[in-house]
């Protein structure tokens, strides 16, 4: 019978005799695909150990005590990893699974379109079969990293007659080909975390199709699930954090290496939050906290940001008690874009006229504008907060279901 | 932190919830709050006999069950859902603990019990001019001796006066802020009910001219023991708040699935879907603030004041947000006497200002947060 306690003991036992910070990073991920210790919670019969996530979990702190580099995790690797464990064929699992964990080829996701942003199942991405292979033409947008992915997760259409969610399939595309441009999106906020990606007569293999012909949705769901509980690729940055461990070994540059690449997209994102942190040191600094008016609205914006916080560990503790989910559990993502603007709201009464500069002309060394330039994104990204209203009154509240247009055959459908 | 209700918390609310179906639906609410004095002996002694409900945060050692402010919210809590009108408020919560922090070993002794068993009834009287509650920002005051006091001065919106059998009040002596007990028989002892927007929640005006009282703990030193009294009472307060929004909020869901326009049942409509998931969001985070703060008060936080006051704004605000969203998604109905909504509307109004608006919380909250930053 394994427990937490024979698994930490084990896991710290194999640390002990095979980690070496002077392998370089694809000798070390080898070890731990071949061993399992990479991924315990993926099936032995694939490079895992079958754990429950619970033991997994208890797995990875020790690798974070121990200072151990982990398997390739950054970026959406692993929502491959694990929709294709789901759902691709024997084939494909030999193919990408290990390169996945080893972290030799990196991914992107093709599933937002210029006319299908909350409508993701409205893709118009055309895709025909030319003898073994498939044809596709469309376009792509808000793909994170596909400028370096060797791979990307495609959903397109493959039957225009059947309807909308039913003439979906699920495709894994080469990213390496001259049918395949990828351009670079530049945002409001002057970074550059996305790309457009159009595919013009671009080649998918026939034994690339991941799941049945027409059930693509069904395939991307189990892909939307697990973005949703990875919440957005920040992972690797905890395990990073740990300082207390000598961190001179050749491995751990090349982790860092890696890192900064995969993380790049994402350094704006703690301003596009609102960085409540920075609101009351803010108000000390520039004298505002003496302003009632001021005070008044940092006091709403910390108590709003507290109670989200406390809310959050409210559904999370009845989650890990296995109760029923309550309407505690759905409403984080209506929370943090009411914290963001009421940040925002507090950065500028307390800035001032500063709230009109950016970059070293802004306080606090460009970061207050760039919250102010960034909080627009809290409410869009990973769903808009009308999205999840629509989701929240019809799933939580039982409310009745919008009323449907596209339910017909998809060519009947109007074009968004 | 805990960040759930254990399994016997969860049993008591059920407890509760029923007893208050049985004996307060909101028919009985409306005949309570018409009568002279809004408030109903039979009920109160119920609750007093068959719950012990009257003393639950009264330590044991004074005749009370001794249960912590997680229990104390969820009671209150359940009151706010169904309006109960009580002085609960008064002199289980505001008076009790006054005592509880202020009085010497005898004087609880001998106050505690009766209130523990609700056979007898106090109540708090230590607000002045707009109802601030700064316990030291007063013009009454006391002179005498240990044996002897004489009060002078008027306190303003004293919850329950007119059914309070003893008031305990705070006045200026020569060595500071003091607590004094005035019985409510006493001559020189003026009370005038006010005419309140809330019929379910009374205040009074209580002048005292040259009223004896009795003096409770040490003589200057009530301060201390008043403001952590005071903490309690606005996490009582934020809970009841949070049940009050929380049952707006099903009753208002309820009735925008029946009603109809344009052949269609107005939860149908995206404007009222969206309208009632923030209205949700709303209330859940109140309810999280007012949940937490106090478990806080329980395990002893040292930032005690700070989220008391952060219970208090954010429960009034989601409170009085819920009144305006519930009469709004109900139409012209919503406005009318004989619709329930306004009852809570009214309460919501009172509970917002009564012991601090949220300005006041806000302000003394950050004021908390700028001595933690310099610390």
């Amino acid at each position: 019978m394994i427990n937490e306690q024979t698994v930490r003991k084990e896991v710290r036992a194999w640390l002990e005799e095979h980690w070496d910070p002077n392998l370089s990073l694809l000798e070390w991920r080898t070890k731990l695909t071949d061993t399992g210790w990479g991924m315990p919670d993926w099936p032995e019969e694939w490079y895992g150990k079958g754990y429950p996530p619970l033991l997994a979990a208890a797995v990875e702190e020790e690798f974070v005590r121990f200072g151990a580099v982990g398997v390739a995790k950054a970026g959406i690797r692993l929502l491959a990893g694990a929709t294709l464990l789901e759902h691709g064929s024997e084939d494909q699992k030999k193919q990408f699974l290990r390169r996945i964990l080893t972290g030799e080829d990196t991914w992107c996701q093709l599933f937002s379109e210029p006319g299908s942003g909350s409508d993701l199942a409205g893709s118009t991405t055309r895709t025909v079969k030319e003898g073994d292979h498939w044809i596709v033409n469309g376009q792509k947008v808000w793909t994170t990293s596909a400028h370096h992915a060797d791979w990307g997760l495609l959903l397109a259409r493959t039957d225009w007659d059947a309807p909308k969610h039913k003439g979906l399939t699920y495709f894994v595309i080469d990213m390496h080909q001259d049918g395949v441009v990828t351009k670079q999106l530049r945002q409001m906020n002057h970074h550059a975390s996305f790309n457009e990606v159009f595919m013009t007569d671009a080649v998918v293999e026939a034994h690339h199709q991941v799941g049945e012909l027409g059930q693509g949705w069904g395939v991307a769901l189990t892909t939307l699930a697990h973005e949703r509980r990875r919440a957005d690729g920040l992972q690797p940055m905890a395990s990073a954090k740990d300082t207390e461990i000598d961190r001179s070994g050749s491995i751990y540059k090349e982790e860092r290496a890696e890192n900064d690449v995969m993380m790049a997209p994402y350094i704006w994102y703690p301003q596009r939050a609102g960085r409540v942190d920075l609101a009351l040191p803010r108000a000390i600094e520039t004298g505002k906290i003496d302003d009632p008016t001021v005070v008044q609205e940092l006091a709403r914006l910390l108590i709003l940001s507290s109670s989200a916080e406390w809310t959050a560990r409210r559904a999370r503790a009845a989650q890990q008690a296995g109760k029923p989910q309550g309407p505690e559990g759905s409403l984080g993502k209506l929370a943090a874009s009411q914290v963001a603007r009421a940040a925002a709201r507090v950065h500028t009464a307390v800035s001032g006229a500063d709230s009109m500069l950016m970059d070293e002309d802004s306080p606090r060394d460009g970061i207050i504008g760039e919250i102010l330039i960034s909080v627009p994104a809290v409410s869009i990204a990973g769903g808009t907060d009308e999205i999840q209203r629509n989701i929240i009154a019809e799933r939580v509240l039982d409310m009745p279901k919008e009323a449907r247009s596209d339910t017909g055959p998809f060519k009947d459908v109007l074009k968004n | 932190m805990e960040f759930q209700f254990t399994g016997e918390q969860e049993q008591f609310r059920e407890f509760v919830r029923r007893f208050f179906n049985d004996t307060t639906p909101t028919t009985e609410v409306r005949r309570i709050m018409e009568t002279e004095s809004g408030f109903d002996e039979s009920i109160w002694q119920r609750l007093a006999n068959e719950l012990s409900l009257t003393g639950i945060s009264i330590p044991e050692a004074y005749g009370g069950s001794g249960f912590g402010t997680v229990e104390l919210g969820i009671a209150m809590e359940e009151m706010g859902r169904c309006l109960y009108p009580s002085p609960f408020l008064a002199s289980s919560v505001l008076a009790a603990k006054a005592l509880e922090f202020v009085a010497g070993e005898n004087q609880k002794a001998e106050l505690l019990p009766a209130i523990a068993a609700g056979e007898k009834i106090a109540t708090l009287a230590f607000l002045e001019n707009e109802g601030a509650p700064v316990v030291t920002d007063i013009n009454c005051t006391a002179q005498g001796s240990d044996s002897e006091f004489k009060l002078d001065g008027t306190k303003q919106f004293v919850l329950d006066a007119t059914v309070a059998d003893y008031f305990l009040v705070t006045a200026m002596t020569d060595k500071g802020l003091s607590l004094f007990q005035v019985d409510g028989s006493t001559a020189g002892l003026n009370i005038n009910a006010l005419k309140v927007i809330d019929q379910t929640r009374r205040v009074s005006r209580v002048e005292l001219n040259n009223t004896p009282g009795e003096l409770i703990g040490e003589e200057g030193a009530a301060q201390d023991g008043l403001e952590q009294a005071l903490n309690i009472a606005f996490l009582a307060l934020a809970n009841e708040s949070v049940g009050g929004a929380e049952r707006l909020f099903e009753d208002t869901l309820e009735y925008t699935k029946l009603r109809r326009q344009f052949g269609r049942t107005i939860a149908s409509f995206q404007a009222i879907k969206h309208r009632m998931t923030e209205y949700l969001l709303n209330v859940e985070l109140a309810k999280s603030a007012a949940y937490y703060t106090a478990e806080a008060a329980d395990i002893g936080a040292e930032d005690l004041a700070k989220l008391a006051s952060i219970a208090k704004a954010s429960a009034s605000e989601a409170y009085l947000q819920a009144g305006i969203e519930s009469i709004q998604l109900h139409g012209g109905i919503g406005f009318t006497w004989e619709n329930n909504t306004h009852l809570w509307f009214k309460r919501a109004k009172s509970s917002e200002v009564f012991l601090g608006d949220p300005a006041w919380h806000h302000a003394r909250m950050i004021e908390r947060m700028v001595e933690e930053q310099a610390a």
